[in-house]
């Protein structure tokens, strides 16, 4: 036996998903007593040996033409094949929205019990048993798996990094990925210089209560210097003030950042159920009775257009001087 | 063109969820529940085909009786037909296994599920769906026209949307974007009328087994009170968020 990660790069750099998973996988591996093998794709950039920092020490790099652009069948095909090379019997994988594309079809072809959704490290590793979200974070439950293979996908920043010491060792590798359903990425558009809302550490988010589009120049002001994505609520981006993919909540992004300011937003239980995992909460807004204000951790209650700039100033002070 | 489109039937979003006394189950009690918000979007998607390409529209859905309004709500919506496969629907594999074994018998040239259900939050059931019957899978579907058995897909990726050219038959996991919030058809009076009459199948579930299982459920921590902190005074917030929350 042993643990297989999926590493997954964003034009050859990692993120701090990546280190998540080696470091979750690294883990679960001391656990079951193996090592783990961390299977990455493409043409890598970053220095492949910070890896290591996170517990893996040996990290194969699949390269061809299977691999220049993403497609979730053949990443599967060759989890499973690095696997069957290397006795794998336990895979881990970031729940981005490449790694949910993956999991599926890797469960089906590997026979696998599949546990998505996972916040924590597992409680044990036989029967493997995990905790996971359910019912959009308001509830827990621990799920478990007594079949040979098994999958686990968790909920990016929800297990967290830290680094330490150690230097993973890259490889090539080939595997056979087969017959596989075809389809093909004609384009990829990635919003250039902003932090995606799943990876943020820290998100500053607006609300109706912003009054318009005109006016989220305060937010991204905050924003940039807090270093932290931005998001909306849902009415916003249905009123095409911003975009869909910065949508939270239930039926949008569910985010578990270190920090969420909520900037004139109510905090309607559809809302909250996205953002309710986040460690530190900030509600700013004029309603003293807003919902939100029992979700958070810390309020303000006051005028967006008054205070935002105002805490913007403040947090521009305070790094200036620490 | 013939399209399936996945029902999930889940708590209605502003549901309280409780557990049952023993936290082995989730309580029923006094919920109300509903097509799965994703899978709404996929409906009025397929609703289109069905108004714009002459596409035949069957809804499924893998549950007990108790399914059945959600099932013919989705027919009031304007569903040709409805499958209802009678099982309590275990774990993602289970539920994947009933479907493919409708979706080998019928041939399907598209089948739209959500990118995942409101209840479990798996996000299992299309992509493992797509792989028993060996056919392509586009998750967190936000984009999808179909020009004979060619389809063109947009794909939500962290920090952007890629296009995706693929060949009939496909799974896709889908929501907003497949159609507009403000495009959502529900239903009027003619469409229960007539939802009344349309077929509505129940199968008995396929042999199948689970691969996982579940164990006691509990409520997150609740949260601490709430530190309230004056307009003015926003130097407070920020060394609140400095040296108590450690987050900046
Ligand atoms: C099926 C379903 C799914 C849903 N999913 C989601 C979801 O995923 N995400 C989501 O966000 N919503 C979701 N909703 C919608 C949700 O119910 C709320 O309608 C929505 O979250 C409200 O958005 P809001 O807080 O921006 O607007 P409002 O509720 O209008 O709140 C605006 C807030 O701004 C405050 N305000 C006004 N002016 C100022 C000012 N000058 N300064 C400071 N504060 C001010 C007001 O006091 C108020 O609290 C869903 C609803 C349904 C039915
Ligand atoms: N019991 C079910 N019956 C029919 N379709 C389902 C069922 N469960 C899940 N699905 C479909 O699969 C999608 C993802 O669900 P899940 O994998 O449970 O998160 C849903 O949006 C539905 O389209």
């Amino acid at each position: 036996m042993s643990v297989i990660v999926y590493l997954e790069n964003w034009e050859g750099k990692f993120k701090k998903n990546t280190f998540e998973a080696a470091q979750y996988a690294a883990k679960t591996a001391e656990m079951m007593g193996t090592e783990a093998i961390g299977v990455t794709f493409g043409d890598i950039s970053d220095d492949a040996s910070v890896i290591g920092k996170y517990g893996l020490s040996k990290v194969i790099n699949l390269k061809g033409g299977d691999f220049t652009e993403f497609n979730n069948y053949k990443v599967a095909a060759a989890l499973k094949d690095v696997a069957s090379q290397n006795g794998g019997d336990t895979y881990i994988i970031s729940g981005t929205f490449n790694g949910k594309a993956v999991a599926p079809v890797l469960a089906i072809q590997t026979e696998a019990g599949l546990i998505t959704n996972v916040i924590d490290m597992p409680s044990s590793t036989s029967p493997l048993t995990v905790k996971r979200s359910v019912f959009s974070s308001k509830g827990l439950v621990s799920y478990s798996t007594d079949v040979a293979n098994r999958i686990v996908v968790f909920i990016p920043n929800s297990v967290g990094v830290t680094e330490g010491e150690g230097s993973a060792e890259m490889s090539e590798g080939s595997v056979s990925v087969g017959d596989v359903p075809q389809s093909n990425v004609t384009d990829v558009d990635r919003v250039k210089g902003k932090i995606p809302l799943p990876e943020a550490e820290r998100v500053v988010s607006g609300g109706r209560g912003m009054k318009g589009p005109e006016n989220w120049g305060m937010i991204e002001e905050l924003a940039e210097v807090l270093d932290a994505g931005t998001a909306c609520s849902k009415p916003v981006s249905d009123m095409g003030w911003r975009p869909h993919t910065e949508h939270v909540g239930q039926t949008g992004i569910a985010i578990n950042p270190d920090l969420y300011i909520a900037i004139g937003i109510s905090g309607a239980i559809q809302h909250l159920a996205g953002v309710s995992n986040s460690k530190t909460i900030v509600a700013i807004n004029n309603d003293a009775e807003a919902p939100f204000f029992k979700a958070a951790d810390y309020g303000i209650v006051g005028d967006a257009f008054d205070v935002v700039p105002k805490l913007t100033e403040a947090i521009k002070k305070f790094k200036a001087e620490n | 063109m013939k399209v399936l489109v996945c029902i999930s039937h889940v708590p209605d979003t502003t549901s309280k969820i409780n557990f049952t006394s023993d936290n082995k189950e989730f309580d029923k009690a006094g919920v109300q529940f509903v097509i799965n918000p994703y899978d709404e979007f996929g409906l009025t998607r397929a609703i289109w085909l069905q108004e714009k390409q002459g596409a035949t529209v069957t809804v499924l859905n893998v549950g007990r009786a108790e399914t059945e309004p959600t099932l013919r709500k989705a027919l009031a919506i304007g569903a040709n037909d409805a499958i209802r496969i009678d099982a309590d629907p275990t774990d993602g594999y289970f539920v994947a296994q009933q479907i493919a074994a409708v979706a080998k018998e019928n041939n399907y040239d598209l089948i739209i599920a959500g990118r995942e259900s409101i209840d479990y939050n798996g996000g299992q059931v299309p992509g493992m769906l797509a792989a028993m019957l060996n056919i392509p899978f586009i998750n967190a579907c936000m984009g999808l026209e179909i020009e004979g058995d060619k389809a063109s897909l947009i794909r939500e990726i962290d920090g952007g949307k890629e296009k995706i050219s693929a060949s009939l038959p496909l799974v896709v996991g889908g929501q907003k974007g497949l159609v507009e919030e403000k495009d959502l058809k529900i239903p009027n009076m003619r469409g229960i009328m007539s939802a009344r009459t349309k077929p509505l199948a129940v199968r008995p579930a396929v042999d199948a087994d689970h691969k996982t299982s579940v164990g006691s459920f509990e409520k997150p921590a609740p949260k601490s009170a709430v530190k309230m902190i004056d307009a003015d005074n926003v130097e407070e917030l920020v060394s609140l968020l400095h040296n108590e929350a450690k987050v900046i």
